[in-house]
C-alpha cells in the first residue's frame, strides 16, 4: 500500500514541478502584466495543488494530510483574492491591458471606453 | 448566535489540529482564545453570515469537483499556449452579467473566474463582472454561462 | 528523488525574482513577489518532507497567511501613496509590443 501511494505520488510531484516552471517561463513569454497574471495563476493553482497532493500521498500521519489540505485550501481561497486585488489596483492606476483590437464583444465595446474613464477618475485614496 | 457558535467551533477545531495538544489546561486556553476571537469579531461588528457561509457548505462541495475540472482544463490550455512558439493568445476584455443575486454569490462567481487561469475578473460592479481573458475562446466560454449557472444553483434560495 | 521538485521550485523562484527585478511596472514586480512567496510555501513544505519534519507545514501555512496580508497591505500602500507611475505606458497597442 505504501509502495503504491509512493509510486502514485511521484508523477504528481513531477507534474507539479513542471507546471511551476511553465508558469515561471510564462512570466517571460507573455507580453504584458495582465497576461502574465494568467501565467502566475498556473503555478498558484495546478502547480501548487499537484505538489501538495503528491506530498500528501507520502505522508505517514493523518494530521499531516489534513494540514496539507488546509494549506491547499487556503491557497485556493487567497490566490484569487490576491490576483483580483492586484489586477484591480493596476487597472484603476491607469495600466491598460494590451488588447487584440476589437476582440471584446460588441455590446461592451462602446461602453469600454466610458468604463475605463470612470475607473481611472476614481479617487485612488477613497475607501472601497 | 448560530454564526457565532459555528465560527467558534471552526476556530477551535483549527486550533486543535495545529497544536496537537490534549492537556486539559492547554485545551481550555485554546477554547478561551477561540471565544476571545469571536467576541472581538462581534465587538468589531464584522460577525455576519457572509463571513462564514456555513449554510453553503454542502452546495460548495457539489460545485467544487466541476470547478476543479475546469481549473485543470484551463491550466493545460494556458500551459500549452505558453510553451508553443510565439504564444497564440488574443487578450480581450469582456463584461458578463452575474446572474447571482447575493453579493456572496457574485464573489464566488468572480473568484471562480479568477481561479481559472486564462480568465481574470478585473472588477465586480452593478451586477456585472468585467473579465480579462487570455484568449478570445476563454472569454466566449465564460459568456456561455455554464459557470454562471452553476454558481447560481449553488447560491440556491438562501437569503 | 525529492530533490527534483525542490530544484524545480527553486528555478521558478529564480524566474519570478528575475521578473521582479525587470519590472517594468510596479504591478509586475508585485505579481512576481506574490508568485515567489507562493513558491516559498511549497518550498518549505517539500523541505519538511525531505528532512522528515512535517512540523514545517505550520511554517508553510504561516507564510501563506503572511503572503495574503502582505499583498493586500502593499496594494493599499501603492493606492494611498500614489507612487510614481510614470513608468506605466498607458496607450501601447498590440502591434507595438509584439
Amino acid at each position: 500500500m505504501t509502495l503504491l501511494l509512493h509510486t502514485l505520488s511521484w508523477p504528481l510531484l513531477l507534474a507539479g514541478a513542471a507546471f511551476c516552471i511553465i508558469g515561471g517561463i510564462g512570466l517571460f513569454r507573455l507580453p504584458d502584466f495582465y497576461t502574465r497574471i494568467h501565467a502566475a495563476g498556473i503555478t498558484d493553482t495546478l502547480g501548487a495543488a499537484l505538489i501538495l497532493i503528491g506530498l500528501a500521498l507520502q505522508a505517514e500521519e493523518l494530521l499531516v494530510v489534513i494540514k496539507l489540505a488546509l494549506v491547499l485550501a487556503f491557497l485556493f481561497f487567497s490566490s484569487p483574492a490576491c490576483t483580483h486585488a492586484l489586477a484591480r489596483a493596476a487597472f484603476s492606476h491607469g495600466l491598460r491591458p494590451l488588447l487584440q483590437d476589437q476582440c471584446f464583444d460588441e455590446s461592451f465595446a462602446s461602453d469600454y471606453v466610458n468604463w475605463v474613464n470612470e475607473e481611472t477618475e476614481e479617487e485612488p485614496t477613497s475607501a472601497s | 448566535m448560530k454564526h457565532a457558535s459555528g465560527l467558534a467551533i471552526t476556530l477551535f477545531v483549527a486550533w486543535l489540529l495545529w497544536s496537537g495538544h490534549t492537556a486539559i489546561l492547554l485545551v481550555t486556553l485554546g477554547a478561551g482564545s477561540s471565544l476571545l476571537v469571536v467576541w472581538l469579531l462581534h465587538h468589531l461588528g464584522i460577525l455576519d453570515p457572509q463571513g462564514q457561509p456555513l449554510h453553503l457548505l454542502l452546495d460548495i462541495a457539489r460545485y467544487l469537483p466541476w470547478l476543479l475540472r475546469e481549473v485543470v482544463r484551463s491550466n493545460l490550455d494556458v500551459a500549452r499556449r505558453i510553451l508553443s512558439r510565439d504564444p497564440p493568445i488574443s487578450p480581450c476584455v469582456t463584461r458578463i452579467k452575474a446572474m447571482q443575486k447575493t453579493p456572496l454569490g457574485q464573489v464566488i462567481f468572480a473568484n471562480s473566474i479568477t481561479l481559472t487561469p486564462g480568465t481574470l475578473s478585473l472588477r465586480v460592479r452593478d451586477g456585472y463582472v468585467v473579465v480579462h481573458a487570455l484568449t478570445r475562446e476563454a472569454g466566449e466560454a465564460l459568456q456561455d454561462g455554464e459557470m454562471n449557472r452553476r454558481v447560481l444553483r449553488l447560491e440556491g434560495e438562501t437569503p | 528523488m525529492m530533490a527534483i521538485p525542490l530544484i524545480a521550485i527553486l528555478v521558478t523562484m529564480m524566474l519570478a525574482l528575475t521578473r521582479a527585478l525587470l519590472g517594468p511596472t510596479v504591478f509586475d514586480r508585485m505579481l512576481a513577489a506574490n508568485m515567489f512567496s507562493t513558491k516559498t510555501i511549497l518550498f518549505i513544505a517539500v523541505i519538511g518532507f525531505l528532512t522528515g519534519r512535517p512540523a514545517f507545514l505550520d511554517l508553510a501555512l504561516l507564510y501563506a497567511l503572511l503572503n495574503f496580508v502582505g499583498v493586500v497591505a502593499i496594494l493599499k500602500f501603492v493606492r494611498v501613496s500614489g507612487s510614481d507611475l510614470s513608468e506605466l505606458s498607458v496607450d501601447r497597442t498590440w502591434e507595438q509590443s509584439t
